[in-house]
């Protein structure tokens, strides 16, 4: 078992992610995460979802969602030529100098942003790779994790390839 | 654009779409529909129950290979069709069922006779809509029905909030429907052709199983064609039955837990075994590793997601069956000319002659002969529906299919209670061939109240119980794996079922002897109401051959002793 990355686009109406997420369920697959949007033509949106499985499984539920009236194309990503990223919002407790201090520098080495402050918490934005979104709440575990909220993996291929 | 009562809009596009029967049962969400429908010729099937109606659409269904149309209320109309719509889902079976829906501004709020049925039908279904303005309806229809139709056929549910029915919309009859996402071409790529045909050709053992896509495909010329040019020994599984005509000399009859001799024997022996139009179903392949562990197999499926799902295939051929064993058929004849009749003569070992075996056993009449009589006495085209357990096997072994779509049975979900409304919607279908319903008394009791929509519907369908007042199939596991120990079997408040059709306006009998079966099968298929005839059978007759749980075809039992 790994986790595989598969991007799809469907139409953009009312119960289209309860029949894909309906179909996960009846593999018997967790949804490690999701992520959905419109794309450039509002019609349809994108659906971006990791899962943990085996490649003779996944290749399955591949054909499978292809067959769903209203999926309209699906690709298994390659990690090697897919760019993904997902963003993270996470409030640390900050009363303490020293932890606020600690804070703030590794936001920054993570390139984050802060969005509030106050007497007791920093809220950061933090975006990258979901290898480095675990890293850094390892860091940031020690400060002390008030509340925090990851959106899901997007990607995108790399060059010429699209879905 | 045309203003119109959503209603009559409804009725309209089932008119449209061709429809002349609708099987279902009214209810509030119901009333408009129905009040529409008493001005157009369509004829209403009442049903006597919501499962029963989408049972006998799915039986219309599958002996016309047209959308059967079944109809329910909102809530518990809806969920009573749940059953109806799996069943047809899973044996591919075109059934387009609409449910009606509570008004629109109480969706969700738990109102009288509200059912998420879209939710709840999500993974039982093809496809399924709701419908939200009445302009919706002619396109909604007509995309249910495309759907249901095309590709690998399926069931759709419709539902439609009543106030959809009761107001007035603009209405467009001829809707352009396009999916994106939804693959309309079905022609079999040449080159997967090429290799399918190199590989059947070098074939020393060459086999074909044929599953019911051969049946959906009308394929059933060009596999006995295939079959001849290779020389090749022909099975079937129990969605395939009718596919291939079981007298001719290279059929092989039923593969699987309860497969012929024949069959079960020679599969796993196959150099190469070529699968047209099957999910290699559980039942079918037995243990999968001794499927058919040495040889090569050559998959030919409509949906692509079926290849390599249970059993790893060399190559396949993703597409239409008819296009695909035509397009296998030219090449096949190119490359081989003098197929060896040593690999299928071998057919010949096992040859049962029928004839010879007693007709009693314990003091009854044993099954076996009961439905090999039934198929003497029936012409070629007549239709046998079946229920599920000992029946159904027993039906499948000994109900020699000459046709295709002239078999039917709940075979991907094993409905008990399939084969009686079934038979309904076959008579309905065909109402000049003799309809005949090889049933269980566990299974007929499940919808034996259907009985009343036979007989006021003069529909003259045939039941044949074979009654053994026990859930039998359940009851053979305990005798053979369970040390005897019957749990939850017995029915011993079965009621006298001659009298439950004489109850009902219909004819009732009973039969003890094979003679006395085949003089009450003769008037039944003359009669013009319909025909419950009862024959006792022996509680501990079990369905031979068997393979136990968790095993492989080779090790098939033969005999129970």
């Amino acid at each position: 078992m790994a986790i595989h990355t598969v991007s799809f686009l469907v139409e953009n109406k009312a119960g289209v992610l309860f029949n894909v997420t309906n179909l996960f369920r009846r593999r018997g697959f967790n949804i490690e995460s999701i992520a959905v949007g419109t794309v450039q033509d509002p019609k349809y949106s994108r659906m971006t979802i990791s899962v943990d499985a085996d490649a003779k499984t996944l290749a399955n539920l591949v054909e499978q969602l292809e067959k769903m009236v209203e999926v309209i194309k699906v690709k298994r990503l390659d990690p090697l030529r897919t760019i993904q990223r997902e963003m993270l919002l996470v409030k640390l407790s900050t009363q303490d100098p020293i932890a606020r201090e600690d804070a703030l520098k590794y936001i920054n080495n993570q390139h984050g942003l802060v969005l509030d402050i106050d007497d007791d918490n920093i809220m950061a934005e933090v975006t990258g790779y979901p290898g480095e979104l675990d890293e850094f709440l390892e860091y940031v575990k020690s400060i002390g994790i008030v509340e925090l909220s990851r959106t899901g993996i997007t990607a995108l291929e790399k060059g010429r390839l699209k879905l | 654009m045309t203003e119109m009562l959503g209603s009559k809009a409804f009725v309209k596009s089932l008119e449209n779409e061709g429809v002349k029967h609708i099987f279902g049962i009214s209810g509030g969400s119901l009333i408009p529909i129905c009040d529409e429908l008493l001005d157009s010729d369509m004829r209403f099937i009442l049903a006597r129950h919501e499962q029963g109606a989408a049972h006998m659409a799915d039986g219309y269904a599958r002996v016309l290979n047209k959308v059967g149309v079944c109809v329910a209320t909102s809530g518990p109309g809806a969920t009573n069709l749940v059953t109806g719509v799996a069943t047809a889902q899973i044996d591919s079976s075109p059934v387009v069922a609409f449910t009606g829906q509570v008004n629109r501004n109480v969706i969700g709020t738990d109102a009288f006779q509200e059912c998420d049925i879209i939710g709840v039908s999500a993974s039982v279904t093809k496809y399924n809509m709701q419908v939200r303005t009445p302009s919706e309806i002619p396109e909604t229809v007509k995309k249910a029905f495309y759907i249901a139709n095309t590709g690998r056929k399926g069931s759709v549910l419709v539902d439609i909030p009543k106030d959809c029915t009761t107001l007035s919309g603009e209405m467009d009859f001829n809707p352009q429907i396009k999916f994106r996402g939804y693959e309309m071409d079905h022609t079999p790529k040449p080159q997967e052709l090429d290799w399918a045909a190199q590989i059947l050709a070098k074939a020393e053992r060459p086999l074909i199983m044929a599953g019911g896509g051969v049946i959906a495909a009308g394929a059933t010329n060009e596999l006995v064609a295939l079959s001849e040019a290779l020389l090749a020994p022909t099975a079937n599984t129990l969605m395939g039955k009718g596919a291939f005509p079981e007298d001719h000399p290279l059929s092989l009859g039923l593969c699987g837990m309860h497969g012929t001799q024949a069959s079960n024997s020679l599969v796993p022996q196959a150099d190469v075994l070529l699968v047209v139009g099957s999910r290699f179903s559980d039942r079918t392949t037995a243990k999968v590793a001794d499927f058919n562990p040495n040889g090569k197999v050559v998959h030919i499926d409509i949906d692509r997601s079926e290849i390599d799902k249970n059993v790893e295939t060399v190559t396949k051929v993703v597409g239409d069956a008819k296009m695909a064993l035509a397009g296998l058929l030219e090449r096949v004849k190119v490359l081989k000319n003098n197929p060896s009749a040593e690999w299928s003569n071998r057919i010949q070992e096992f040859r049962h002659d029928w004839s010879k075996e007693a007709d009693t056993a314990n003091g009854y009449l044993r099954a076996p002969k009961v439905i090999r009589a039934l198929r003497e006495l029936l012409p070629r085209d007549a239709i046998v529906t079946t229920e599920v357990g000992q029946n159904q096997m027993w039906a499948a072994l000994h109900y020699d299919t000459y046709l295709p779509r002239t078999f039917h049975t709940s075979g991907g979900l094993g409905t008990m209670g399939w084969g009686f409304p079934a038979s309904i919607g076959a008579k309905a279908a065909k109402p000049d061939v003799p309809v005949v319903d090889i049933a269980g008394d566990g299974s007929f009791g499940m919808t034996e109240n259907n009985l009343a929509t036979a007989v006021e519907e003069e529909l003259p369908v045939i039941v044949v119980v074979l009654n053994n007042n026990v859930l039998g199939m359940v009851a053979q596991w305990q005798r053979l794996f369970y040390d005897r120990r019957y749990s939850a079997v017995k029915l011993k408040g079965n009621p006298d079922y001659v009298k439950l059709a004489e109850a009902y306006g219909a004819a009732g009998v009973r039969t003890t002897t094979l003679d006395d079966f085949r003089r009450e099968v003769k008037r039944a298929i003359k009669a013009d109401v319909p025909t419950v005839i009862d024959v006792p059978i022996d509680p501990d007759e079990n369905v031979m051959p068997m393979i136990p749980p968790g095993l492989g075809l080779k090790d098939t039992l033969w005999r129970a002793d």
